[in-house]
């Protein structure tokens, strides 16, 4: 997939699709603005006019309640007018069908697209395709990436822990074959330079290759924890489950599942995060999850401030995308 | 005709003149708001000197630009501190150069959305010709005239400098 085109030729977000391709001072900088957005809620009027008289259109092939909200409300704190739209369908969206809808709705002067799509590659196809004006923004696609979860936890890091991620190892836990988080947060730890980045799942839920990502590997929770600054753990997919990948969602709790007593082998101020819904008793303990160590409710508040940045600055005024 | 080099003897006059306006009005119990930057160095300096009981606030307008689409975005801004319910308050709104008047209509937006201020009294350091929108300082520390092709800006934030260069 060519990343190249979500850069315009000054080095600006013309669209948004994933972290491969961006810089470290352009994530840096994201961080930095998102930053700045998560003061509009102390206003007693909590919207800037940043994106006021821009049409914003969340298209969604694929359910999703958090990540879809977390976007409305960032455009609503922007004060840009914001349209749902669900297009959940069984069968694979076909190319035309696609292009038709997104034909329809440039017609109707949008301005940026907010996409999730359950094939790989979706945003950027829509991003091929649309109007020089538009820009596209990822919210998921397929296995591929999800560059908005990954901000949100990035900036999450760098609130709890500090801007040196060399510091730090941070251990992603759980079904990393399904996970387009997982990929996503990869990269963008790896821009921040961080210390060490450990995968820990069970060998049916790691892609060959996954080294090649410069990670270390671990099949064991409690070795793969250890010593850990930062655990991120994955939801386990469920709906995406096909075959025997598990033997049953209890043996996976029974092995990967993080409990109070587990995270001893992790460092005191270990802290835990998750990208939601919480598969209670399967990923995490409830004492876990709502334990001391826990950001996972202000992950969500983060993601606010970080997709107002990522909107707010692809918006600006287009130039043509380096090719 | 012009004293920009003395800017300590601008910024006891500007006080003195405030101290006037607030007496004047009987508008008791202010509180001092700078526009980010130069604006936060120039109320710092006159809070210090006048007796305000409010620590003063920040104000950073990035967001309430009328130019963002066509410049695009500044990534650090710094968030505005305002460490005071601004609701029927009177407000000094402070400001290094007064020149086209933008600015100060992005900073009174963004002010009414933290509340409702009783009223608002501006004060720059530095008036200069150039207005593109109907808003007057009350309070004026130095009236400069440049012509168009003239930049004045105010350095610091240790000490406070006003340099004038010429815009190729």
């Amino acid at each position: 997939m060519n990343n190249s085109r979500q850069i315009d030729r000054h080095g600006k977000l013309r669209h948004f699709l994933s972290i491969e391709g961006l810089n470290r001072k352009l994530l840096t900088d994201i961080l930095d603005a998102a930053e700045s957005f998560s003061g509009v809620t102390e206003q007693s009027v909590k919207k800037v006019p940043l994106l006021r008289g821009k049409t914003i259109v969340n298209l969604f092939f694929e359910a999703s309640t958090r990540t879809r909200t977390t976007f409305e409300l960032a455009a609503k704190r922007l004060s840009a007018d914001i349209l749902n739209i669900n297009i959940t369908q069984s069968s694979t969206v076909k190319g035309e069908t696609l292009l038709d809808t997104l034909r329809n709705l440039e017609a109707m002067h949008v301005d940026m697209f907010v996409v999730r799509h359950a094939d790989s590659g979706a945003a950027h196809f829509i991003a091929n395709h649309v109007a020089p004006h538009v820009s596209v923004i990822n919210a998921g696609d397929g296995r591929h990436a999800h560059p908005t979860q990954a901000l949100l936890d990035m900036f999450t890091i760098r609130r709890v822990k500090g801007p040196d991620f060399g510091r730090l190892r941070v251990a992603i836990v759980g079904d990393i074959m399904h996970s387009r988080v997982a990929r996503s947060q990869i990269h963008a730890l790896n821009l921040l330079n961080t210390g060490e980045i450990r995968v820990v799942a069970p060998k049916t839920l790691t892609p060959a290759h996954t080294e090649s990502l410069g990670v270390h590997v671990f099949h064991e929770l409690s070795k793969g924890i250890e010593g850990a600054d930062v655990i991120i753990m994955l939801r386990l997919q469920r709906e995406r489950m096909q075959g025997a990948l598990l033997p049953s969602e209890h043996e996976y709790y029974e092995l990967f599942g993080v409990t109070k007593e587990k995270l001893r082998a992790a460092q005191p101020d270990v802290t835990i995060m998750h990208p939601g819904p919480i598969n209670r008793g399967v990923e995490m303990d409830s004492d876990v999850a709502d334990g001391p160590h826990s950001v996972i409710l202000a992950q969500v508040t983060h993601g606010i401030a970080v997709r107002m940045a990522v909107m707010s600055m692809a918006m600006h005024r287009k130039e043509p995308a380096t090719e | 005709m012009s004293d920009i080099d003395n800017i300590p003897a601008i910024l006891e006059r500007m006080a003195r003149e405030i101290v006037s306006q607030i007496e004047l009005t009987g508008r008791s119990n202010p509180a001092m708001i700078g526009i980010h930057s130069g604006g936060v160095w120039v109320a710092a300096r006159l809070h210090e000197l006048l007796d305000i009981s409010s620590p003063a606030g920040s104000l950073d307008i990035s967001f309430y630009r009328d130019d963002f689409t066509r410049i695009g975005m500044n990534p650090v801004v710094r968030p505005s501190q305002l460490p005071f319910n601004i609701d029927d308050r009177h407000i000094i709104l402070v400001d290094d150069v007064l020149h086209t008047g933008r600015t100060i209509r992005a900073a009174m937006n963004e002010l009414f959305d933290y509340g409702r201020p009783a009223s608002i009294l501006l004060a720059t350091l530095v008036e200069r010709d150039g207005r593109e929108l109907p808003i007057q300082a009350n309070v004026v520390g130095s009236h400069v005239r440049l012509s168009p092709r003239q930049h004045i800006k105010l350095l610091g934030p240790d000490t406070l400098k006003l340099e004038i260069k010429q815009i190729p």
